[in-house]
């Protein structure tokens, strides 16, 4: 018998939300300033909610590790944000939202999450709009759309190039907002070293002051844990620098478990990696393919010219040029989800046609110039020039382009010293989110009881494959939409609780234990750097857990983390001391949790005898390189009970997946 | 709270910063065309001209609200910029080892305290030099013109009596323009001089005694005369302040360090306006795509104008001493 | 895009915790690749300095594709360092030379004070967006249809220009005066141009501008150098919205 229980409601899949609102429990608001939560994480979804909770009435208190709130990951999110409103009259739905969104997971994601998340993506733009966030507009005032991958209706939101930043700011605001009321306390260079469980419920945290290096303690009668993907363990991927899976690993260590590790989004269009000493990989939008071609040459030899600088992009025929993703999809074309672009760039880079000079030859080209020729006659004729001249039609074409893309052409400009105006785009696939995380019912509750998982953080609503433009319609939504609701449902049994005292021995012991791991950490006092060995994990996870993955691989890659964590814990070297501002400390730790979690991804990719969505196992593909999902034996989410450092021991726990609204397919983009 | 805001915030002392700023420069621009007419009218002409401008500047009772205007003006843009920079300087109380402003803005907009000091310090030994005078002091000879009802010299009284201006200034009063010999100051000191001449001439014989009252009668004058259009001569203060031969008694060319001291102080000022001007539009919330090029561009010629106009003035008048 | 490798002289400030008194170290730094970013080559100085078993030089950092606003850094006597409208982030070496002397110091501002090496603490910022940054709708989802209110492109334009603003506090920074009206400016700008935003405008702007002052702010005085330096490219304009908003605020407002 399973331990995991979903909680989802019952009845019609659109009635379900209703119904369970109309019949959770609600804390009353004279009751509510009694009652303490704690946010650990400052991102979409954890500032939406402690936002929320603040209006609410709950003392919240907010932490994060950075040294403002507006600095959380979300930030950097680009392209924008998916809602079913359907102001384009393209036939868009809750029901499309919510198909599109599990076929693009690869039907391995919670049906009745989902539907939610279709449900409420609409409120979500009205809030934003409300909150002052400057969407892009049409010249008649209202707001415009774009299309992203894997959906064939224009329902995404967006704000240039930088739509997480707006929403993040717009949330940042709501929570800027409570905490000048003072209703949310907020704790700016914190990081959550531990959760404190008292008679089994979440009931505080020890966090880290990173400026002192004391340890302090924090109970509430709920914790809400929003801390993010874990995409760091690959060391170089899109995520900050900081972005980390600790908070989720340490309540994973305390009893939450941790779903589906393996579903990693690859994402298509970043950055080619250039050197040894970079330090992470940068995202050019998806946004980007509605308006760029990917292409590589056809032939080889034209490759190997262009990779030894003989030969120029432009200078290629247009027949010999490869559209892949048009020949290879038609009806979704640059459009693909994000997995199925990713494997094709790299199975044309494996083939030998990768464009770029670095190590591994990885890269392709995204090409704007048919774009820059049909906007720029666009622009021109609605200026009244119906006939334009090559010249007027580039201009215009790039301003247009300018004014879709700016920052992120300018971005790449920065980054790789090339133009791409007038030469194409160098792109590969990078990492960039994680599906996977902390296993959450439908109410967001992990198997800690009054421990909540919103956002990334969590793993429940993008399945195998997240589809552009959704993970910051989750955040939210989980944030605004559905935490406030769910988790009154669970403090309406804590309003005789009183205040929750830090003296007991939970906080003791669970204070101590964190100052001894930090001890023990210091005192290694070996050789290497923190990096040295991120490094090293980041490549063994690229190269054996990365876009595809084989047995014998996974099971090489389990040893070797393994091997590499002994060492990491004899030979790291920690500079300063644990009681002032130490940046190398702070990535130990992290370090050390990916260190564990590596392998549990890896132990999760070698069970899933199957490939779905960012999930691809060498071993189950079709003739043309298509995944073969395997419905019958692994349609089930895999949640791992952490047992002890060794990933192999983690105790497998399965939730059925059940369709009942979406009748399971094969996913086809062709 | 707002009306404590109105001049304690750090944006409201940008706005009485720019409104006095603003005030000074149509000061300056009315200063300007009166010092033009020390050079644009030459001779006696000019002289009149400059010295009734003066005038009329002093004794103008709207001349004088905005003359008012203009010292607080002065005053409050000299104290509210210092408190700026006091308040500017505590915010950064460590400096960059390293910096590299000219970057990042133009040099006149990083020293606009140094520029204003300098600026503060021209117009004060400017006031001292001929505000002064022509206000307070009664260094300024009298410039007076022949007035038609009187007679043919200007020295020459109704009685065809001779005085000085020592005796002018003692004895006639300027009422607006006209100078006006008050007769019974005039008679007093006809009786004055006939007692003391009596004193000293105690042997008189009656007969006379008798002339000297008859010629008392008719010099004794019955009404007061208007004897002429005086001004205070500022020009020919300035005239000689800005010539060759100014020069103190060890031979220090005074003149020629005056003209320099003033060139220079133009400059200061030219300096102050090129970013001033636009500035203060910018501080009074006045930013628009389309006028804010306009003002930048007439801010920087204003800049370069009216301080190159007045620095002429000086040059001129130490070429032609 | 050829890499090479140039040597290079770094000056960094080096304080050990905020009430330590700094001073500038020197050290050497050979093979830095030109394709690295201006932090990989501070990861590379902090991995030497590891490796000799010293104090890694501490620097705020997160995102590195310039849109956190955790970067800071004074570099060669410019914010951000020689470029404009570029984050340290997205600053590469291939701006230097082989045998560059490089100074490198935090942001310097009574309003920032400094927590270690070239980390500063810019919550100021946090409370000066406490005070009034947001408007005051709380979350519901019964909030009107997002397209209720249709809104002039070239105002959802500007506002979203002024919205771009990351908070690293360059202007700060650079301005002579350590002034934060750009930073304010922008974020009254982006509200004052939204309808949603007006309802509250005066209240706003009379709030962030007393929280301002009293956080040590300098004053403007409008050298331009923050839209400079500004990595996003603000406008002085902001300023200029604000000044007007301040002063409409003030003279229409009941108290």
């Amino acid at each position: 018998m399973s331990i995991l229980d979903s909680k989802i409601p019952e009845g019609p899949i659109d009635q379900k939300w209703t119904n369970h609102k109309n019949q959770m429990k609600l804390v009353a608001p004279n009751n509510r300033p009694k009652i303490d939560v704690i946010v650990v994480g400052t991102g979409l979804a954890g500032a939406s909610a402690a936002a929320s909770l603040g209006e609410m009435g709950y003392n919240v208190k907010s932490f994060c590790f950075q040294d403002s709130p507006r600095r959380a990951h979300s930030i950097a999110a680009q392209g924008g944000i998916n809602a079913a409103k359907n102001y384009q009259n393209d036939g868009d739905s809750t029901y499309r939202l919510f198909y599109d969104t599990i076929k693009g997971g690869d039907y391995r994601s919670r049906e009745s999450n989902v539907y939610r998340l279709a449900e409420v993506s609409a409120n979500i733009i009205d809030q934003c709009v409300a909150q002052g966030v400057p969407f892009a507009r049409e010249y008649g005032g209202l707001l415009d759309n774009r299309s992203f991958g894997g959906v064939q209706v224009r329902r995404t939101f967006y704000a240039a190039g930088q739509t997480g930043q707006q929403l993040l700011l717009g949330a940042y605001s709501a929570l800027s907002r409570q905490i000048g009321l003072g209703r949310v306390k907020m704790y700016n260079r914190h990081e959550m070293m531990d959760i404190v469980k008292v008679d089994g419920n979440a009931r505080g945290i020890i966090a880290r002051n990173l400026v002192s290096g004391k340890l302090e303690r924090h109970s509430a009668h709920a914790v809400v844990i929003a801390s993010g993907g874990y995409g760091n363990v690959y060391f170089l991927s899109t995520n900050a620098m900081g972005s980390n899976v600790s908070a989720a690993w340490k309540i994973h260590k305390k009893g939450a478990l941790f779903a589906n590790p393996c579903y990693v989004q690859i994402h298509p269009t970043c950055i080619p990696v250039h050197g040894t000493n970079q330090s992470k990989l940068t995202l050019m939008s998806e946004s980007l393919r509605n308006s760029g071609r990917i292409w590589v040459p056809k032939k080889k030899e034209d490759a190997d010219a262009i990779r030894n600088g003989k030969l120029k992009p432009t200078q290629i025929a247009e027949e010999d040029r490869d559209y892949y993703l048009e020949r290879r999809y038609p009806a979704f074309g640059h459009l693909v989800p994000r997995d199925v672009a990713s494997r094709a760039a790299k199975e044309r880079c494996d083939a030998g046609f990768g464009i770029e000079a670095n190590d591994t030859n990885e890269g392709v080209y995204l090409d704007f110039a048919s774009e820059i020729k049909s906007k720029g006659k666009q622009v021109a004729y609605a200026q009244g020039d119906h006939n334009p001249n090559e010249e007027t039609t580039i201009r215009l074409g790039k301003k247009w382009v300018e004014e879709k893309y700016g920052n992120l052409f300018q971005m790449y400009q920065q980054i790789t010293a090339e133009n791409p105006y007038e030469t194409p785009m160098k792109i590969y696939p990078a990492v960039h989110y994680t599906m996977g995380g902390v296993w959450v019912d439908y109410n967001l509750q992990s198997t800690i009881p009054g421990c909540f998982v919103a956002g990334e953080a969590n793993f429940s609503d993008h399945g195998a494959n997240r589809l552009g433009a959704s993970a910051l319609m989750q955040g939210l939504a989980d944030g605004y939409f559905v935490l406030p609701y769910t988790i009154a449902n669970y403090l309406s049994n804590e309003i005789r609780t009183g205040e929750i005292s830090t003296d007991s021995k939970e906080f003791e012991n669970a204070e101590m234990d964190v100052a001894e791991s930090i001890s023990s950490l210091m005192h290694v006092k070996g050789n290497r750097s923190v990096d040295h060995f991120h490094k090293r994990l980041g490549l063994i996870m690229w190269n054996k857990v990365g876009m595809s993955r084989s047995e014998a691989g996974l099971k090489s890659a389990i040893a070797e983390i393994k091997g590499l964590r002994d060492e990491f814990y004899n030979d790291v070297f920690i500079p300063g001391e644990s009681n002032e501002m130490n940046a190398e400390l702070e990535k130990a730790l992290r370090v050390a949790d990916l260190l564990e979690l590596g392998q549990l991804m890896a132990v999760d990719a070698l069970n899933r005898n199957e490939s779905c969505g960012g999930h691809f196992r060498e071993e189950y593909q079709d003739d043309e390189g298509e995944t073969l999902r395997d419905d019958k034996k692994f349609k089930y989410v895999s949640a791992w009970e952490y047992k002890d450092r060794e990933a192999t021991n983690s105790a497998l726990h399965k939730e059925d997946l059940k369709y009942e609204a979406i009748k399971i397919a094969e996913r086809n983009y062709k | 709270m707002s009306n404590s805001a109105l001049i304690k915030s750090s944006i409201a002392k940008k706005y009485w910063m720019a409104l006095t700023g603003l005030f000074l420069c149509l000061f300056l621009v009315g200063h300007l065309i009166g010092n033009l007419q020390l050079i644009i009218k030459t001779g006696e002409e000019g002289r009149r001209a400059f010295n009734e401008y003066a005038y009329f500047m002093t004794h103008n009772p709207a001349i004088m609200v905005l003359s008012y205007l203009t010292y607080f003006s002065i005053l409050f843009h000299a104290i509210d910029g210092i408190a700026l920079f006091i308040q500017n300087k505590k915010a950064r109380p460590v400096s960059y080892a390293y910096n590299k402003p000219s970057a990042n803005s133009s040099l006149p907009s990083r020293y606009m305290a140094l520029l204003g000091t300098i600026v503060l310090v021209f117009i004060a030994t400017h006031m001292s030099n001929f505000w002064w005078k022509m206000k307070v002091s009664d260094e300024v000879p009298m410039h007076t013109y022949y007035s038609p009802s009187s007679q043919d010299t200007m020295y020459l009284t109704q009685k065809g009596e001779q005085i000085s201006t020592k005796q002018i200034r003692e004895l006639g009063e300027i009422e607006g323009t006209e100078l006006i010999l008050k007769a019974d100051k005039f008679n007093a000191s006809i009786e004055q001089q006939y007692s003391s001449y009596l004193a000293s001439n105690p042997g008189i014989s009656d007969d006379q005694l008798a002339d000297i009252e008859e010629q008392k009668k008719k010099l004794k004058s019955k009404k007061d005369e208007i004897l002429a259009e005086g001004y205070k001569d500022l020009h020919t203060v300035v005239m000689a302040f800005f010539s060759k031969k100014n020069k103190s008694d060890s031979g220090v060319p005074l003149g020629l360090l005056g003209m320099f001291l003033y060139v220079i102080s133009m400059a200061v000022l030219g300096f102050h306006l090129w970013h001033g001007f636009a500035s203060a539009f910018q501080s009074l919330g006045m930013n628009h795509p389309k006028y804010t090029p306009l003002i930048k561009v007439f801010g920087r010629g204003y800049a370069i104008v009216v301080p190159l106009l007045f620095a002429i003035i000086p040059i001129l008048i130490y070429l032609n001493s | 895009m050829a890499s090479k490798f140039i040597n290079v002289t770094l000056k960094v400030w080096r304080q050990k915790n905020a009430d330590s008194k700094g001073n500038i170290e020197t050290y050497q730094l050979s093979k830095v690749s030109t394709d690295s970013s201006f932090l990989e080559m501070l990861d590379q100085l902090n991995e030497q300095l590891i490796n000799e078993k010293q104090a890694p030089v501490a620097f705020d950092h997160d995102c590195r594709e310039g849109i956190c606003g955790s970067c800071s850094l004074y570099i060669d006597g410019r914010a951000h360092g020689p470029q404009t409208q570029t984050t340290t982030c997205q600053l590469h070496m291939r701006s230097f030379n082989d045998g560059d002397t490089i100074y490198i110091e935090p942001w310097r501002s009574k309003a920032f004070p400094i927590i270690k090496d070239l980390v500063v603490d810019r919550s100021a910022f946090d409370r000066v967006q406490q005070s009034g940054g947001f408007v005051s709708v709380n979350t519901s989802g019964n909030t009107m249809d997002a397209n209720a209110i249709p809104i002039p492109k070239t105002d959802a334009d500007n506002a979203f220009n002024a919205a771009t603003c990351i908070g690293c506090g360059a202007c700060v920074a650079s301005c002579k005066n350590s002034s934060a009206m750009l930073f304010v400016g922008a974020k009254v700008s982006q509200y004052a141009l939204l309808p949603q935003g007006k309802v509250e405008a005066n209240k706003r702007v009379q709030n962030m501008v007393r929280q301002m002052d009293e956080e040590g702010f300098g004053n403007c005085t409008n050298t331009g150098a923050c839209e400079v330096e500004c990595p996003k490219g603000i406008s002085l304009e902001n300023i200029a919205r604000m000044n007007r908003e301040f002063l409409k605020s003030n003279l229409t407002s009941e108290k």
